[in-house]
């Protein structure tokens, strides 16, 4: 774990789950995995805020248990899978593109909880789907599902079938089921399985239902004051139908899914719509007949292809044969053919053993590791020319191709004085070159600013809070004036230039991060192959 | 003897080209204070991406922000002890959910059924064990941990007890409302008129 790494684990897990967790959390990282009692002493906190952040940490699959040698169970920590926080929104708009508002709900409900039943989430999310909708009563919202101003549990159970079914969220592991006939004493700690037959299994839940509305303003007969009394969300007392099979979110399948989406994208930059299109077809039907662990997928016909293309797409046969022709002469080697039968057999292969495997067929393939590897070389030259300056992009792709470049050779070749050339070297190496390093400056950046303006986003808030229910009590233009004004106008200024740069900060990171997935990935890919 | 070359001299202990500069060439200026904390940088950056996607999930990633402040994951650092305890405080308790990990199971809710049983027959004794006393002010606060743990009771579950601190918060302001007179001065109403007469007689010379 580098320290840059180590530092953005402490931000993110700081921000979302507060100071006590990010200390377990951050000891966790560094010293790796360590029994309850260890922690505890070593932390200097208490054992019973020890266990706390565990249970949050573990809730949210950031820690996992281990039972060690004699019987010690120990904690260790998943450095990045902490660092995907940073991802969650990204997830959660893809889950939106893909299955529209209720698959939005449903991933960011399984983010946010960590792990929940089925039925649990459903119900949650019927019920913010409902507030949502509240007197938007309309045949759109009559087509989705929602029975005059309630969102139906069934719509949203098809919703969380058809997330399942294309693997975006997953089962969790479970405790396995004991023989009565163990002899020995149960363990310390269970060891948790799921086989993979099991992890998109749905239940077979019958859930009838509708959203409920938070207020329940007719439903309150005591005409208590409701400001005084928290609403109970969770009044059944019914036991939980599939209590005990909790759900998570696949983040790797939404890995695949960007960097399905990447290469469809550097296609369409590169060639034209319609070669995107084919490619993005070619990658749905893989995405059905493999899964993402298999070494290669199934050839691709081009007939297949032809039959699977997009309803809107009016392009001859042979027009797509001359296109996917293209595409596999195309030195970046996205696609690549392996035959003549059926017009032509195409092998998207997400592996490079299969390389060498169908090497003597000569074989014509999508290779995503390529794919990785253009896109992380251009994303990395595009980095240094903005950040250094092209002089310095010029050095940084010669030495991407060369490999190993002596300090003399980097002269002749880059033309530039042996001075600069030096000087230019020594900063790109001592610039901490890592993204990651980026993004924890970019959150302490924000978090210094907001600090610094603390105060007046205090002043902001109550002040609008004041409006707010000066409007709800039917206040007059002048009042609503006045309160306003308590806000001076130089400091109305202020706010806009601090919100501006905390959105800057944030889009920021939010794009920063994208960098990091690419270069991630296509080192991961790297790893594979060895 | 020979060490004594460069008496006078300025020397380097070390082999300066190793570094990096040549002898003999400009040093670079002496560094008087840190670097700055946001150093302006040569080559600006590029413009960010816009669009109404990366509007979406800049929007989602400010109300996840929010959003998981609020959630009872987020584990709120417990304060210092206060020499003065503020009365402020109490009223500015924010609602929390209290999250308690794992299944509920059945031995759990079983166990809380006793207890509030048993609560239920202790407050009711405490109460009328406080009627015959009849001391306002402690009444007062008997009352309000009576209610509190009535309701506690009432609700049985272990997730409720932030709620529960609502309601007593709110009970206690009812009681306070409903004895601005102390207690005992209404309370026995027969020794009313007496005692105080009595009281008087004896206080007047």
């Amino acid at each position: 774990m580098t320290q840059a790494e180590i530092k953005l684990c402490s931000l993110l897990l700081q921000e979302h789950f507060g100071e006590i967790v990010e200390k377990i959390g951050v000891h966790l990282i560094r010293t790796g995995s360590q029994p309850l009692r260890v922690i505890a002493h070593d932390t200097g906190t208490s054992l019973d805020q020890v266990k706390k952040a565990l249970c949050v940490l573990i809730q949210h699959n950031l820690v996992i248990h281990r039972v060690h040698k004699r019987g010690v169970v120990e904690y260790e920590a998943q450095c990045s899978r902490v660092l995907r926080m940073l991802r969650y929104p990204r997830y959660i708009y893809t889950a939106k593109t893909l299955y529209s508002d209720t698959g939005e709900l449903l991933v960011e409900e399984l983010l946010l909880n960590g792990k929940m039943t089925m039925s649990a989430v459903v119900k949650k999310v019927a019920d913010r789907l409902t507030e949502t909708m509240e007197g938007q009563y309309c045949s759109h919202a009559v087509s989705r599902g929602v029975d005059g101003k309630n969102m139906d549990y069934a719509e949203v159970s098809n919703t969380f079938v058809r997330l399942a079914d294309t693997h975006f969220v997953q089962r969790c592991p479970v405790v396995p089921a004991t023989e009565n006939s163990d002899p020995g004493p149960p363990p310390p700690a269970p060891t948790l399985v799921i086989s993979e037959k099991d992890m998109y299994l749905v239940p077979k839940l019958s859930l009838i239902g509708k959203g409920k509305r938070r207020r329940s303003s007719d439903e309150d007969a005591t005409g208590e004051p409701k400001a005084k009394r928290p609403k109970h969300t969770s009044d059944n007392k019914e036991p939980i139908p599939d209590d005990g099979i909790y759900w998570q979110a696949n983040l790797d399948r939404f890995h695949q899914h960007f960097r399905d989406q990447a290469i469809v994208s550097a296609v369409a930059n590169r060639m034209d719509q319609t070669s995107s299109e084919i490619v993005r077809t070619m990658l749905r039907m893989s995405e059905i007949t493999t899964s993402s662990s298999a070494p290669f997928t199934q050839p691709l016909s081009s007939n297949e292809i032809f039959r699977s293309l997009p309803v809107g797409y009016n392009i001859s046969k042979q027009v797509l044969d001359q296109y996917l022709t293209l595409l596999a002469d195309d030195p970046l080697e996205f696609v690549g053919k392996s035959g003549d039968s059926g017009g032509g057999m195409y092998v998207i292969n997400r592996n490079d053993q299969a390389k060498t495997l169908l090497s003597d067929l000569d074989p014509w393939h999508e290779d995503l590791h390529k794919a990785l590897g253009c896109l992380s070389t251009a994303s990395l030259e595009s980095v240094v020319q903005e950040r250094f300056g092209s002089r310095c992009a010029r050095i940084f792709r010669l030495v991407l191709q060369k490999k190993h470049l002596e300090q003399k050779q980097v002269e002749d070749f880059a033309m530039i004085p042996a001075k600069e050339a030096k000087d230019m070297l020594y900063k790109m190496l001592s610039e901490n070159f890592i993204s990651l390093q980026s993004v924890a400056n970019l959150i302490e950046r924000r978090q210094f600013e907001t600090k610094e303006n603390k105060r007046l986003l205090e002043k902001s808030q109550r002040v609008e809070a004041i409006i707010a229910s000066m409007q709800a009590t039917g206040a007059e233009e002048a009042q609503l004036q006045e309160i306003e004004e308590m806000i001076t106008a130089p400091e109305r200024q202020q706010l806009e230039t601090l919100k501006r740069n905390v959105n800057k900060l944030d889009a920021c990171e939010i794009q920063v991060d994208e960098t990091i997935f690419l270069l991630e990935s296509y080192i991961e890919s790297t790893l594979k192959r060895q | 003897m020979a060490g004594n070359k460069g008496r006078g001299r300025a020397a380097y202990t070390f082999n300066i080209e190793a570094v990096g500069f040549s002898r003999g060439e400009k040093l670079p200026d002496v560094v008087l204070k840190p670097p700055p904390l946001f150093p302006d940088t040569d080559y600006k950056p590029v413009p960010l991406k816009t669009g109404e996607g990366e509007d979406y999930v800049l929007a989602l990633k400010q109300e996840l922000r929010e959003t998981m402040k609020r959630m009872p994951y987020f584990v709120e650092t417990p304060e210092e002890k206060q020499d003065i305890e503020r009365y402020s405080k109490r009223y500015m308790k924010v609602y929390k959910e209290e999250w308690i990990p794992g299944p509920k199971s059945k031995k759990a809710k079983n166990t809380d059924k006793d207890t509030s049983l048993t609560n239920t027959a202790d407050v009711l004794k405490k109460i009328e064990e406080l009627e015959k006393r009849g001391d306002g002010e402690k009444s007062d606060e008997e009352n309000e941990e009576k209610e509190g743990s009535k309701e506690k009771s009432k609700e049985g579950d272990d997730e409720d007890e932030d709620d529960a601190a609502d309601q007593e918060e709110y009970d206690e302001e009812e009681q306070e409302e409903e004895n601005d007179y102390i207690n005992s001065y209404f309370e026995d109403g027969d020794d009313f008129g007496a005692d105080s007469d009595d009281n008087m007689d004896e206080a007047t010379y």
